[in-house]
């Protein structure tokens, strides 16, 4: 948590400012019982109603004070910690678009979604509470001792007996219900699961005629949240008749020795009172102290995996400095590369070499999880190889700037991700300044004029966040445009005319080779169709590459590659 | 002196202020008071099996407030009791003292039982709301299924429900001790000195209204701060969710741009939201404060001039001090119960969901031949949108039948109906020469063994996940089927074998290795029917000609029904069914239909035509 707080060295003023008027606001709180016991010692005693009146005004006084310094302290509470939370998550998301696929793998989406929301928020809300309550609440409590022991030394002793009693009471409390919140939480998880499964996978459920085995299974997990809950509940139902009767009983014994004290003279009728309000105020800050105790807690864990995130660095470096790349042929070269996924020992794609020209078109074909995506991720370094070489352009990859390597690729990625956007939008996602006529150009090669322009507004139209408001060969054509517009060096097309049917699929490759008739492009399938004419065929098995040729030669030397060509042939 | 203490922990807001969370669906956010009425009736009937709990709750509540509100009465005689030196009345105090024992004992035990009642009201309650829920799904109409985002249904069945039970149900014994606290303060305060306690009741309206100009100022940036919230969780998700594509078109530092655009304007609304509900505290302590000292001042002049005790004037400020409290209290419950009567209607909305028709009375069995028929099967998703009009289809025992046609030509649509996910409009289906409408929609479904192309695994082993259909099994079949469906080799190399759990993302299964596992989930029950619908397209071709080798010897003397996408793994189909627009506009055997030179021709061909190019 402390690494987070070096923030706060942007909001010195509100840090400081804020917790000295709520220590004023404080101060004057634990006055007014003192003022309201001398209205009763002396001006009531003395019949003096002038007394009285000045007196009252004084609470009234220190009354508005404090609102008027609880308002500044809140007001830079507001400030610094919200202020603080807009600090770190741009940076925190700057940090992360650092980081390269690898270390997002390993952290997951999900989590780092949570963690720049959620856990953030709960920073904000410490830092907030620091400046609101962490001065102000054990300060009313000590306080309130203090003065108790001004007034008299010897009832005081109440105080001291009461206070940590209170807090005890409230650790244990909350020792013993904590963990039962966090199986909650685990069962609630689980019924939320059961429902998502049950949800998706309706048709089988249905089809399995499981239904009553489901609701058995979801009963099951709901009975075990309710019976947790009732049984926390016995627990925290403690909480409030506990520090009700502690309290209260505190009170029964300042009445009692309080009147001892008042009856050898050494307090008055007017103190007891104010014996009785600290009583009061002690037990309000103490609820407090616990919540804070919760809240920083949980914001300490918070800091913790903020801080994992800050402190994930990206394994592939990039260099400062872009080279002056020179054309020196082949355009990419693999030297006899092996790569592991990080946390795998197992080699996903090893020992492959390869030169690829200017302007060629190379097949990658094989079957599932045969490393073909793992390859091509290689080359714009979306993770660095761990044996061997890649070069572009005669240069290691290592040596290009981010930017300067992959502005050289246009990507059509197996999933078809489109933005919540308009159609130009998402082209221009990939080259910023795009003109309509390059993106006209774009959708045309890709096939997809047709239903664009069919569209309600045309280019202009929006698009859902996903794509869902299109099908899925739509938005298939709209990624492979996407990945035109910027008109690469290098095109990779990775498994990405699935959802196509077969006529569109060769129209498109039909226009790809009529139109980026300069670009290199690698075209990644599970379909001998599609690769068939490439310049290269490279087979992958199981990261292996057991064949490399053109279609003829391949078909009669690689096994591999004749099984999947014969399993589609017909 | 009765206060609420609620932990953090317990609540997850005590000093977090509240917040409305804006309504999704369901309608808008304000109900009408007749609905909020019925609504509200209708979430007590649900909690009526546990009525004597409520009530427990509401006595409780009721004597523990009145006994805690005679403590600082009690607490004042004693005050009088001690007046300066040797002027303390002990044997008085002691009386005191013990009276006061009894209020506290009582008072604690009742605020205990209070706790535990509503508790176990409330957990019980929205237990039974949960299950009916999940009742609901099971046998709910499967259009609503395909239609609602699941992300909705399971927001409402784990978030929705949270909040009524702590909105509606905690919220309502603390509203009604809230109530009672505050009537029985003034009720007290009037009792002791009338002058006083006129005094305190002009005075309320000052707290009301500050808490009311607060919450309005803040429940408006609040809800400005909640959909920048939302706007920005959008981002985030959009832009992290796709990080990699980010990175691929170096678009970083242009999605930082728009991240700190939007995070800029969070922070300006974050500031004043945030300002605002912090005000909330210091306004009600000086309002607190106006009042204890109108009260001090004019109860000393009382005191003075002989009319109120100073034990009396003790009593008064120890009202006085926690009189506002409740207000505060009060409002919050009713923002919660706002939200808690939204999020009811959401819940009920699913409870109410028209159910599929009931199986009752009819035909528990029915002996499967593999004869299917269609009869002028009509059906559409959307009433005005026709699909399927005047299907007819024939299938004899045994014989293979292929489904073929564009995608949203009504492939998925006939098996839909098949299964009896959805009914028919017009027409009929019959099984056996049975009308499928005429028997349990168990007996129908157990007749089919169904593939999808979208795998479904539950969190679970893999031998649970295969097991899934069947009651009784022994170990051989399962590996068997495993075998069968070509999963044993790769189920063996996961790191626990069978006894590997899946996750529930399947993270640590290949898409084809989940469709396998499906695969040997149906090879185990062997049912006399199948329903292949893209089964194999997630699988590579080599493997899935040993697939569809398998599936060849499944379906041998079974009637099948295969929908595909690949022609060339359904060209030995006793009768291909070319479907086009909800119509079969061709049908017949391969050959016949490549002769034929109509839809299926030019399908097949514009498959295969790059191959000969």
């Amino acid at each position: 948590m402390l690494k987070l707080a070096r923030y706060l060295k942007y909001f010195k003023k509100e840090v400081t400012i804020g917790p000295f008027f709520k220590f004023l606001e404080a101060v004057f709180e634990l006055i007014v019982p003192l003022v309201m016991a001398s209205i009763i010692d002396i001006g009531i005693k003395n019949r003096d109603e002038t007394y009285v009146l000045q007196r009252g005004g004084i609470i009234l006084l220190l009354g508005f004070m404090g609102l008027i310094f609880a308002i500044i302290c809140q007001y830079s509470a507001a400030r610094a910690s919200q202020g603080f939370g807009t600090m770190v998550r741009n940076d925190l998301y700057k940090h992360i678009n650092t980081l390269s696929h690898g270390e997002l793998d390993s952290l997951g989406t999900d989590t780092l979604v949570t963690i720049l929301t959620n856990d953030i928020n709960q920073m904000q809300l410490a830092v907030a509470m620091l400046i609101r309550l962490v001065v102000r609440a054990p300060f009313l409590v000590i306080g309130a001792v203090v003065m108790s022991m001004i007034l008299d030394l010897k009832l005081s002793l109440i105080f001291l007996i009461v206070a940590p009693l209170v807090s005890i009471v409230i650790y244990l409390i909350m020792k013993l219900s904590v963990p039962y919140y966090r199986v909650r939480q685990r069962m609630l998880d689980k019924v939320s699961r059961i429902t998502r499964e049950n949800l998706s996978g309706a048709r089988v459920i249905r089809a399995f005629s499981k239904q009553e085995h489901e609701i058995r299974r979801f009963n099951e997990a709901n009975n075990e949240v309710a019976d947790i809950a009732i049984n926390v509940g016995k627990i925290s139902a403690f909480l409030n008749p506990a520090t009700f009767t502690i309290l209260n009983v505190a009170i029964l014994a300042i009445l009692w020795f309080g009147g001892i004290r008042v009856d050898v003279g050494s307090l008055t009728q007017g103190e007891v009172i104010a014996f009785v309000n600290y009583m009061t105020q002690i037990s309000v800050a103490l609820v407090v102290v616990a919540n804070l105790v919760v809240i920083f807690t949980k914001a300490s864990a918070s800091a913790r995996r903020i801080n994992k995130v800050f402190e994930t660095v990206s394994a592939v470096k990039e260099k400062d400095e872009d080279i002056n790349s020179n054309e020196i042929a082949p355009l990419v070269s693999l030297d006899n590369i092996s790569f592991a996924y990080p946390g795998s020992d197992e080699y996903a794609v090893e020992d492959i070499g390869l030169d690829i020209n200017d302007g060629e078109v190379i097949g990658i074909i094989g079957g599932t999880g045969s490393g073909k995506t793992t390859l091509i991720s290689l080359l714009p370094r979306f993770y660095d190889v761990d044996r061997g070489e890649i070069r572009i352009k005669g240069r290691p990859v290592s040596e290009y700037s981010f930017d300067g390597l992959r502005e050289l690729f246009g990507i059509v990625p197996q999933k078809a991700v489109l933005f919540s956007g308009s159609v130009s939008d998402n082209l221009r996602f990939s080259k910023r300044d795009a003109s309509i006529d390059e993106i006209k150009k774009a959708i045309e090669i890709a096939q997809a004029k047709d239903f664009v322009e069919r569209l309600s507004d045309g280019y202009d139209s929006h698009i859902s966040q996903g794509g869902r408001n299109l099908s899925g060969g739509q938005r298939q054509r709209l990624t492979i445009a996407r990945a035109l517009v910027r008109n690469p060096r290098i095109l990779i097309l990775d498994d990405s005319s699935s959802a196509l049917d077969y006529a569109t699929d060769a129209r498109l490759r039909e226009a790809i080779s009529r139109n980026c008739e300069d670009t290199t492009v690698i075209m990644v399938s599970q379909r001998a169709s599609a690769v068939k004419n490439a310049d290269q065929i490279i087979v992958l098995e199981d990261g292996k590459m057991v064949g490399k040729g053109k279609h003829d030669e391949l078909y009669k030397t690689c096994n591999i590659y004749r099984e999947i060509c014969d399993s589609q042939e017909s | 002196m009765m206060s609420f203490i609620r932990l953090a922990i317990y609540t997850g807001k005590y000093v977090i202020p509240r917040r409305v969370d804006s309504v999704n669906f369901g309608g808008g956010g304000m109900n009408s008071y007749d609905e909020s009425n019925s609504i509200l009736k209708r979430l007590f009937s649900y909690a009526k099996p546990y009525r004597g709990f409520l009530i427990a709750a509401l006595i409780s509540s009721l004597i523990s407030v009145t006994l805690s509100l005679l403590i600082p009465i009690y607490i004042g005689r004693a005050v009088d009791y001690i007046i300066g030196p040797d002027e303390v009345n002990f044997p008085g105090i002691l009386d005191i003292i013990i009276y006061l024992a009894v209020f506290i004992g009582g008072s604690t035990i009742f605020q205990w039982l209070m706790s535990y009642s509503t508790n176990k009201i409330t957990f019980l309650t929205i237990k039974d709301l949960r299950s009916q829920v999940f009742n609901k799904l099971n046998i709910v109409h499967f259009e609503e299924i395909d239609r609602t985002p699941h992300g909705n249904i399971i927001n409402t069945m784990v978030n929705d429900v949270d909040i009524i039970s702590d909105g509606l149900l905690q919220g309502f014994t603390q509203l009604f001790s809230g109530i009672m606290t505050i009537l029985g303060t003034i009720g007290f305060m009037l009792s002791i000195n009338l002058g006083i306690g006129i005094m305190v009741v002009v005075l309320t309206p000052l707290s009301l209204f500050v808490a009311s100009f607060i919450a309005r100022r803040t429940y408006r940036k609040f809800s400005e701060q909640t959909e920048i919230r939302g706007e920005m969780g959008g981002l985030i998700e959009e832009l992290l969710g796709n990080q990699k594509l980010v990175k691929t078109f170096s678009y970083e530092d242009r999605a930082l741009e728009r991240f700190k655009e939007v995070n800029g304007r969070l922070h300006e609304v974050g500031v004043m939201a945030q300002f605002y509900s912090s005000l909330t505290n210091p306004s009600t302590r000086f309002v607190n404060g106006i009042v204890y000292a109108a009260v001090g001042i004019l109860g000393a002049f009382s005191a003075i001039s002989g009319r109120i005790t100073i034990g009396q004037l003790t009593s008064f400020l120890s009202y006085a001090n926690q009189y506002t409290k409740p207000f505060n209290e009060i409002s919050g419950v009713i923002t919660e119960l706002q939200s808690a009567l939204a999020s009811a209607k959401r819940v009920f909305a699913l409870i109410d969901l028209e159910p599929e028709s009931s199986d009752e009375g009819l035909l528990s069995s029915v002996e499967s031949d593999g004869r299917v028929k269609l009869t002028d099967v009509a059906f559409s998703y959307v009433k005005d949108k026709p699909l399927i009009e005047g299907l007819n289809i024939n299938v004899k025992p045994g014989s293979r039948i292929a489904i073929v046609g564009p995608t949203g030509s009504g492939k998925t649509t006939v098996i839909n109906l098949l299964m009896r996910f959805y009914d028919v409009d017009e027409g009929k289906i019959e099984v056996n020469g049975v009308d499928i409408k005429d028997m349990q929609r168990k007996a129908l479904r157990s007749m089919y063994g169904m593939v999808l192309q979208e795998t479904w695994l539950f969190e679970g082993t893999v031998r649970e996940n295969i097991a899934y259909g069947k009651e009784n099994f022994t170990e051989e079949e399962i590996v068997d089927a495993a075998k069968a469906a070509y999963a044993h080799s790769f189920i063996k190399r996961l790191p626990n074998g069978y006894e590997t759990i899946i996750t529930q993302d399947g993270g640590n299964l290949s898409q084809g290795q989940r469709q396998l596992l499906s695969i040997a989930r149906v090879m185990l029950l062997k049912p006399p029917m199948l329903i292949l619908d893209e089964a194999t397209s997630n699988i590579d071709t080599r493997t899935e000609i040993r697939i569809q080798k398998a599936f060849s010897k499944l379906m041998k003397g079974r009637t099948s029904f295969v929908v595909a996408h690949r022609l060339s793994t359904i060209r030995e189909s006793d009768a291909i069914l070319v479907m086009d627009q909800g119509k079969i506009i061709e049908q017949g055997s391969h050959e016949e239909l490549l002769r034929k030179e109509g839809f299926y021709h030019k399908l097949y061909h514009s498959q295969f035509s790059t191959n000969q190019s």
